[in-house]
């Protein structure tokens, strides 16, 4: 069956968005060939939709900003749990990462000096995100987009060819990860347009696939989420880390029906948008949590004057972490204090002049008047909760991106884990992007070149098994005794309400356990996902085999979530309510039962993933002597806090 | 909460041809086409082949003409039509189509290669740009874009001259050439690169004759042909004629506030 078409490249990197774009440009002008591939059209990546902008600890609007304060706020963000020298490089680097944008022509507001401004966030001490207007991933994608443009314009004057040294594959999927023995020997993807299967070989390959959100029903999240990276390295044999944390952003859209999820961007509390209940009080007054006490304001008066005088009064609760005003809305709602959809009062209207919505906010302002018939500048917002982003992800060397135990395969973006800890902080996305992104490239770039005389082999055996195990939908009823095909676009509503409903922004041990029998359920039902028609641009043949990735992830999810006996971060027990120290420092890891990778063998009951926890590295002690001794306590166990 | 059933016209086939499909599917408060196409591949047309990914306006990916106008179908609101209206659903008419409402868009990809990158100036690193808000607004806007093609693909010089595609860039690649002309620091100048002449000579600025069909289609409200075109056609021709007027406002702009 191997007549499937073979390409030779040093680094593959599968994404384009920010995380992969950025691992491209560096592994090419690092000398590696280098291709990308995507499931979109160039240019389209989940990335686009970013709003509120990139943390960068430049110092531009207060100049008490620096790495060492991003650094603490993204560890408070995160709860401690994050993987700590990530979060120290991340805020060391991000501002170099930013300013190199600008040098490939990213156009940035700027402040009265001409530098580049920065906005305040939720979990942020200073105003730190860079930003166009609400519109930043676009900029970000764009920039990257036309870099690689101006590279491939380069190798055309030297080599007569655009796509000599940096080739881009736009409406591909990559369906498995190749391997000879342990080492990464290349990619199996297929054509979205044609259907045609190919095979990239390289000993470098990048995952750069973005989230996870499509497998719940509420999300923000666009079709590409669904899993796709964390599921092949998986499939490769690489763990996946803190999957049970998944960040519910307190604002989405809740009406009409059919836009339910869309984001709200944090901005607009940023910017001075306030939260209220249907009895009209500023509730998160009621929220704020023992830890985070000193930080924020007790009264509204004090709140409304830290926007113009940030340095003699503390923030508005509306700027907490979005972990707890997402549960804030939930608790208000649950009360019967909601808005008349379910949701609660997001008001700028009676903030700030029309004229300085429109200008500040202009994407939300379009967004609710096309979409909701909402006028925002008169009347306030109403939102919810909704699946935003997977703090979890591939286990990686921090500082190299590099994939445990699979040499060869690196992961960058929010594929990645660690980075976050438990939950992840505004605008700390697109700078992880950035700063991950190019270390991934980086190594990549490095591995694959000092493997150049000894380059894994691709069998093939593997490309026909990966090439049999895409065409299954097609023959499904006939290979099947159990009964007629499955649905796909049914197993996957069922698959999102499922992850919706049971583990979803509340957990309880009961639902977890109900959801892992209907997984497993669903599962077996998904291994007789139908198809009509033909391989050509066929949509429902694509959902068929990502229901294998969303189905793998969810279970993740799942497991992970039932398993940690503690409330943290994106992750909240009804029935464990207080963070607990001990858990601290463990990490749940997420494998494949069967290590073969065949997914045909595995028990229905037990499921297809098994959990190890693990100890982390202490903190390193310069960056613990960062924080006061008080607010340690609160994380750190005594133990710990001795060593 | 009021639902009715809808009657829809899809284009469905591929490049050997294909033709309208009837379908009557059920429309909800609220619900946009896209909403609908994706309603169809659920429940009656599972391989109705259909582009999208953000469904909220900021990617530019599902594009299609809707009652023979260029739209995006996630920001298409259903109440925009009358109940009894039937919606015809068709792929963007200037791209070859792939299948159903898929185009190869790749004529776009081809001409973005052929604009020439952002020259960073001489002697100015990482973090040390200054650019001042008023200099910027106009190439932010232009920025703006999320390259949807439905200017490119409503602009009549390539709608239904295939043989003009070769020269002409189309309004989203002519306006990339005036953002960066526009761009405050872009030093292609310098190193002897004249957009404003490439534009007339290479990207066939000469065939749009700002009949602004283009600004009308633009989801993002980009003022392309008054802000972006026009102003690259008068700068060509002061340039043309008047190299000095050119001189004196290149000179201008440097030394605002650096
Ligand atoms: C509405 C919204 C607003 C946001 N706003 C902000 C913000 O203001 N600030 C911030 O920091 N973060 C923000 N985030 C989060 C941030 O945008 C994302 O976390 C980030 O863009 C992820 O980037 P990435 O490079 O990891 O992946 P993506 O940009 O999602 O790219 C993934 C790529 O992988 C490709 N891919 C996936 N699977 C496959 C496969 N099987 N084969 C081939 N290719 C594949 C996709 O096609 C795509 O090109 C926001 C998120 C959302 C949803
Ligand atoms: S204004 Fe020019 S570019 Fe725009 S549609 Fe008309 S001819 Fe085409
Ligand atoms: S200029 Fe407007 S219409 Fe043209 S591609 Fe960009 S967003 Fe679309
Ligand atoms: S789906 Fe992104 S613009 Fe319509």
């Amino acid at each position: 069956m191997s007549v499937v078409d073979r390409q030779e490249w040093d680094v593959v990197v599968v994404g384009a968005g920010g995380a992969g774009l950025r691992a491209a440009i560096e592994a090419r002008e690092r000398g590696a060939r280098t291709a990308v591939i995507c499931k979109s059209l160039f240019g389209k990546a989940h990335t686009v939709m970013a709003e509120g902008g990139i943390a960068a600890a430049m110092g531009n609007v207060n100049e008490h900003d620096n790495w060492q304060v991003h650094f603490r706020d993204t560890l408070r963000g995160g709860k401690f749990l994050n993987q700590w020298r990530m979060a120290e490089l991340h805020a060391k680097e991000a501002p170099d990462r930013v300013w190199e944008l600008e040098t490939w022509g990213a156009l940035f507001d700027r402040t009265k000096d001409g530098k580049i401004s920065q906005r305040n966030f939720g979990g942020h001490e200073y105003p730190r995100l860079a930003h166009v207007g609400d519109r930043t991933g676009l900029e970000l994608i764009r920039t990257l987009q036309q870099k690689i443009v101006s590279l491939q314009q380069e190798d055309h004057r030297e080599t007569g060819d655009y796509e000599s040294r940096l080739k881009v594959f736009q409406e591909c999927t990559v369906t498995r990860i190749l391997k000879d023995g342990e080492r990464v020997s290349g990619v199996f993807a297929y054509e979205r347009e044609t259907g045609r299967f190919f095979v990239l070989q390289a000993p470098s390959v990048v995952i750069a696939t973005g989230g996870i959100g499509k497998s719940f029903k509420v999300t923000s999240n666009s079709w590409e989420y669904t899993g796709d990276g964390h599921a092949l390295a998986l499939l490769a044999g690489a763990p996946l880390l803190n999957m049970e944390f998944v960040q519910f952003h307190p604002t989405g859209m809740i009406w009409p029906p059919s836009v339910k999820g869309i984001l709200v961007t944090e901005s607009v509390r940023g910017d001075g948008g306030v939260l209220r209940n249907s009895e009209g009080k500023r509730f998160m007054f009621d929220y704020v949590p023992d830890v985070f006490k000193e930080k924020y304001a007790e009264t509204e008066d004090e709140a409304d004057r830290w926007y113009d005088d940030p340095d003699h009064n503390r923030r508005p609760p509306e700027l907490l972490p979005r972990d707890e005003v997402a549960r804030a809305i939930n608790s208000e709602v649950k009360e019967g204090r909601g808005s008349p959809h379910g949701g609660v009062f997001l008001d700028v209207s009676t903030r700030m002049p029309a004229e300085v919505v429109r200008r500040r906010l202009p994407s939300m302002y379009h967004q609710f008047k096309e979409l909701a018939d909402v006028d925002i500048t008169a009347e306030p917002m109403e939102v919810g909760p909704t699946c935003h982003y997977v703090m979890g992800g591939i286990a990686v060397d921090s500082d190299t991106a590099a994939a445990r135990g699979v040499p060869g395969l690196f992961a960058a973006g929010e594929v990645a884990g660690g980075m976050h800890g438990s939950n992840r902080l505004g605008g700390n996305s697109l700078s992880d992007l950035l700063v991950f992104g190019r270390r991934a490239g980086w190594h990549a770039a490095e591995y694959a070149q000092g493997l150049t005389q000894d380059r894994p082999p691709v069998g093939d055996a593997q490309v026909d098994a990966a090439a049999a195990e895409a065409l299954r939908p097609f023959s499904a009823e006939a290979e099947d005794v159990a009964g007629p095909p499955e649905n796909p676009y049914t197993l996957h509503q069922e698959l999102q309400q499922t992850m919706n409903d049971l583990v979803g922004i509340i957990r309880r041990e009961g639902e977890m356990e109900q959801a892992l029998k209907k997984l497993a359920e669903l599962r077996v039902r998904a291994r007789r996902a139908g198809v009509e028609g033909h391989r050509q641009f066929n949509p429902g043949w694509h959902l068929a085999l990502d229901l294998r990735n969303m189905l793998l992830v969810s279970e993740c999810v799942a497991r992970a979530a039932l398993e940690r006996t503690e409330s943290r971060g994106g992750h909240t027990r009804e029935d464990h309510p207080s963070m607990d120290r001990a858990w601290r420092r463990l990490n749940l890891l997420c494998r494949l039962s069967d290590p073969t990778g065949s997914l045909a063998a595995t028990d229905p009951v037990r499921g297809q993933i098994s959990l190890a926890p693990e100890t982390t590295d202490p903190i390193r002690p310069d960056l613990l002597a960062l924080f006061e001794k008080e607010e340690l306590v609160k994380y750190l166990t005594e133990e710990e806090l001795y060593e | 909460m009021s639902s009715y059933e809808a009657r829809f016209k899809v284009w469905r086939g591929d490049a050997q041809g294909g033709g309208l499909e009837d379908f009557t599917v059920e429309v909800n408060d609220g619900e946009v086409v896209l909403d609908i196409i994706h309603r169809l591949q659920a429940t009656q047309a599972p391989d109705l082949a259909v582009r999208w990914n953000c469904k909220a306006g900021k990617c530019g990916s599902c594009s299609a003409e809707i009652n023979g106008r260029p739209r995006l179908m996630c920001m298409t609101r259903m109440s925009v039509f009358t109940r009894e209206e039937t919606i015809t659903v068709t792929p963007l008419r200037t791209f070859p189509v792939m299948r159903d409402l898929v185009t190869d868009v790749g004529f776009n990809y081809t001409k973005a290669r052929e604009v020439p990158a952002f020259v960073p100036p001489a002697g100015l690193g990482p973090g040390e740009y200054r650019m001042m808000q008023e200099d910027v607004d106009r190439s932010q806007e232009f920025r703006k874009c999320i390259e949807c093609f439905l200017c490119q693909d409503v602009c009549h010089v390539v709608r239904d001259h295939e043989e003009n595609k070769k020269a002409y860039a189309g309004p989203r690649f002519l306006m990339r050439i005036a953002e960066l002309d526009m761009h405050p620091l872009d030093a292609a100048a310098e190193t002897g690169l004249d957009r404003k002449r490439t534009a007339q000579d290479d990207h066939g600025l000469g065939y749009c004759n700002i009949t602004k069909c283009c600004t009308e289609v633009c989801p993002e409200g980009i003022k392309i042909t008054d802000n972006a075109l026009i102003p690259l056609k008068e700068r060509t021709v002061d340039r043309k004629y008047d190299p000095l007027v050119w001189l004196g406002s290149k000179i201008r702009r440097r030394s605002s506030p650096a």
